[in-house]
């Protein structure tokens, strides 16, 4: 205790703001010069892909007609055409295209990792707090879940109900909260023989109670790092089904399915630009939210206490 | 005798121990950590729990609280069965009983603040009460162990042992329980706060008429605050007395070889006096010796002992021995 606290102990008139563990691993986290700059870099991203199409004059999906056919020469990132970015092969904006698909895939990473966040944390916490048969049903109904191929799952599902959106998201959110679940459970089992879970039982907290006041707070940290790290897994299980022509449907696109259509691109040698900018987003996006994860993950680290 | 708070008759607790890589179908080995334990605990009455690690101290606390069912036997808080009673009943029932831990750290939830964590039984169980007269309570419990209430948005990891064992009690306290069970409170504090704490619980006793258990493994620490004390030895109950009584004519032999362990703080004294020493462990609670349970370390055991588990034998003053050759130890020996 320093000289100043213990002033404030004796006057005893004002009430002492105590420093919650929160402030505590902010502090930790913002002593963190990556993670803080990766945060910044994040933000950025998102500013980005959410206003960054104001910026252009061009749409995602129009075709600029007065480059036909000189896509190749005349379509190259240039700030005199306002094609930023280029054009891509059929002579869209690429800027555009760039922005509304960072805008998916930010998107799709964060409902994959709230749900797994939400469901997962509850489910798990309920397994393992609850323990015994309750808990052997519920983990074991994850290990089916988890047993099932999920891209042969998710590929079937776009197939069967078309290809949308809508079926990538719920896909994604389906299968997301499994392996948080597992975590989460692991993690409760070793807080639910703390004394003050006992101290809870033993005043009269009720059993849902005591998992959402006593358990998960304790467990926050850990479901938030995993939701950091679990961000650009989304994005890129995104990208993947994206690349196989099966997510997104044009005129929409995500970052998978530009880097798809770069690739192709780079194959054929012409519009090369067209592979390079998405890429570049997406290794900036990623190295950010790993970073960031890594930042929480040191700063809600229990071990550093 | 007035009629009894608490009535514990023959209380047993056995946990289930499958043996590692067992069948599943095997049956399980079952842990005696508890057996047969009987007492009355009179209203304000303050009964000192002792015995070495192992011995089921806590686990008979924690019966008694309800954390872990017991496996038969009856407890009668105020004549009603808490054992029999249903799960929401019982939850009704725990503000009457409340419990002090340990590790005072451990016992408190480090994402709350010291005044959410004392509120919590008043909220728990009356969860109309206005905001302002929680907070207001709380500051009034706060003062009343010991602390400022100023401090009342600080969290637990921000305070020393002995405060946090002081925001338990703070605790305990707010729904002005019937009992208090102290499971070893002191053990995990060093020596000046514990006479502090201890102090305190005596003080808040008497002020509140709280009845006690009081549990600690330091038989100097129980006798300054007990009226009696019961001596445990792998779930048994061994011997129980009026404190004074126990610790200066014990009867049991192993209560006289725990009085005769703690030292004396003079040389010479220690060095002259002839004490039993207990040699080996304690046996497994998983396979108990047959009859008394301590006769493999009991220095006055004969063949008898492995027959059949020892009568209690109620001697003048309620002093209850389980040991058919009980005898008083020498005293002056002994200091």
């Amino acid at each position: 205790m320093t000289m100043q606290s213990v002033a404030g102990d004796v006057s005893g008139a004002e009430v002492i703001e105590g420093r919650s563990l929160w402030q505590d691993a902010k502090r930790r986290f913002l002593k963190n010069k990556a993670a803080v700059v990766s945060a910044f870099v994040f933000l950025f991203l998102c500013i980005f892909a959410f206003f960054g199409q104001f910026l252009s004059q061009y749409d995602r999906e129009t075709i600029d007609f007065t480059l036909m056919g000189a896509n190749a020469y005349k379509g190259v990132p240039s700030f005199e055409t306002g094609h930023y970015f280029g054009v891509d092969s059929d002579g869209r904006d690429l800027y555009a295209r760039t922005v509304q698909g960072l805008r998916i895939s930010i998107m799709i990473g964060i409902v994959g990792s709230l749900v797994a966040g939400i469901v997962g944390t509850l489910y798990g916490a309920t397994a393992g707090y609850l323990g015994g048969r309750v808990d052997g049903i519920m983990m074991r109904t994850v290990d089916v879940l988890m047993s099932i191929p999920f891209m042969f799952v998710l590929i079937l599902m776009l197939v069967m109900f078309g290809r949308s959106i809508t079926i990538l998201f719920i896909g994604v959110g389906l299968i997301s909260w499994l392996d948080m679940s597992r975590i989460v459970r692991g993690q409760t089992l070793s807080i639910k023989n703390k004394e003050f879970v006992e101290a809870a039982v033993a005043i009269g907290v009720s059993p849902a109670k005591i998992i959402l006041r006593h358990i998960v707070p304790n467990l926050i940290g850990v479901v938030v790092v995993y939701m950091s790290l679990l961000v650009p897994t989304m994005i890129l299980t995104e990208s993947f089904i994206s690349f196989l022509g099966l997510g997104v449907q044009e005129p929409n696109t995500s970052l998978g399915a530009l880097l798809n259509r770069g690739a192709g691109a780079l194959q054929s040698g012409v519009t090369t630009w067209q592979f390079y900018f998405p890429l570049t987003v997406f290794i900036v996006l990623l190295f950010a939210l790993f970073f960031i994860g890594d930042g929480l993950r040191d700063a809600l680290d229990p071990k550093d206490r | 005798m007035t009629q009894p708070i608490l009535h514990v008759r023959d209380l047993a607790v056995a946990f289930d121990i499958r043996p590692q890589g067992a069948w599943p179908w095997t049956k399980p080995l079952k842990l005696h950590a508890v057996g047969g334990v009987s007492f009355d605990l009179a209203p304000g009455e303050c009964l000192g729990v002792v015995g070495e690690s192992g011995s089921g101290k806590s686990t008979l606390a924690r019966a008694i609280v309800g954390t872990i069912p017991a496996t038969s036997g009856e407890v009668l808080f105020e004549g009603q069965d808490l054992a029999s009673m249903s799960v929401s009943e019982r939850r009704v029932h725990r503000k009457d009983v409340q419990m002090i831990f340990q590790d005072p750290l451990a016992a408190l939830n480090p994402r709350m603040t010291v005044g959410d964590i004392i509120a919590e039984p008043l909220t728990t169980h009356y969860p109309q009460t206005p905001a302002s007269e929680v907070k207001a309570r709380v500051g009034e419990l706060m003062e009343r162990v010991g602390l400022l209430p100023n401090l009342i948005n600080r969290y637990p990891h921000e305070f020393s042992g002995g405060q946090c064992q002081r925001i338990g009690i703070a605790r305990a306290l707010i729904l002005q329980p019937k009992l208090l069970i102290c499971d070893e409170p002191v053990s995990a504090l060093d020596v000046s706060v514990q006479a502090q704490v201890v102090n305190l619980l005596a003080e808040l006793r008497r002020d509140m008429g709280l009845s006690m258990i009081f549990i600690a493994h330091d038989l100097s620490v129980v006798k300054h605050i007990s009226d009696r004390i019961a001596v445990m030895y792998l779930g048994k109950l061994m011997e129980m007395a009026e404190a004074k009584t126990l610790c200066t004519v014990p009867q049991h032999p192993y209560t006289q070889a725990l009085i005769s362990s703690v030292p004396i703080p003079d040389p010479v004294l220690e060095a002259a006096r002839k004490r039993p020493i207990l040699e080996g462990e304690l046996p497994s609670p998983l396979a108990p010796p047959s009859g008394c349970v301590f006769r493999t370390r009991c220095p006055k055991a004969q063949a008898s002992c492995a027959e059949a588990p020892p009568r209690v034998e109620v001697l003048e003053g309620d002093h209850r021995v389980a040991c058919p050759f009980h005898a008083p130890m020498d005293v002056l020996e002994r200091a």
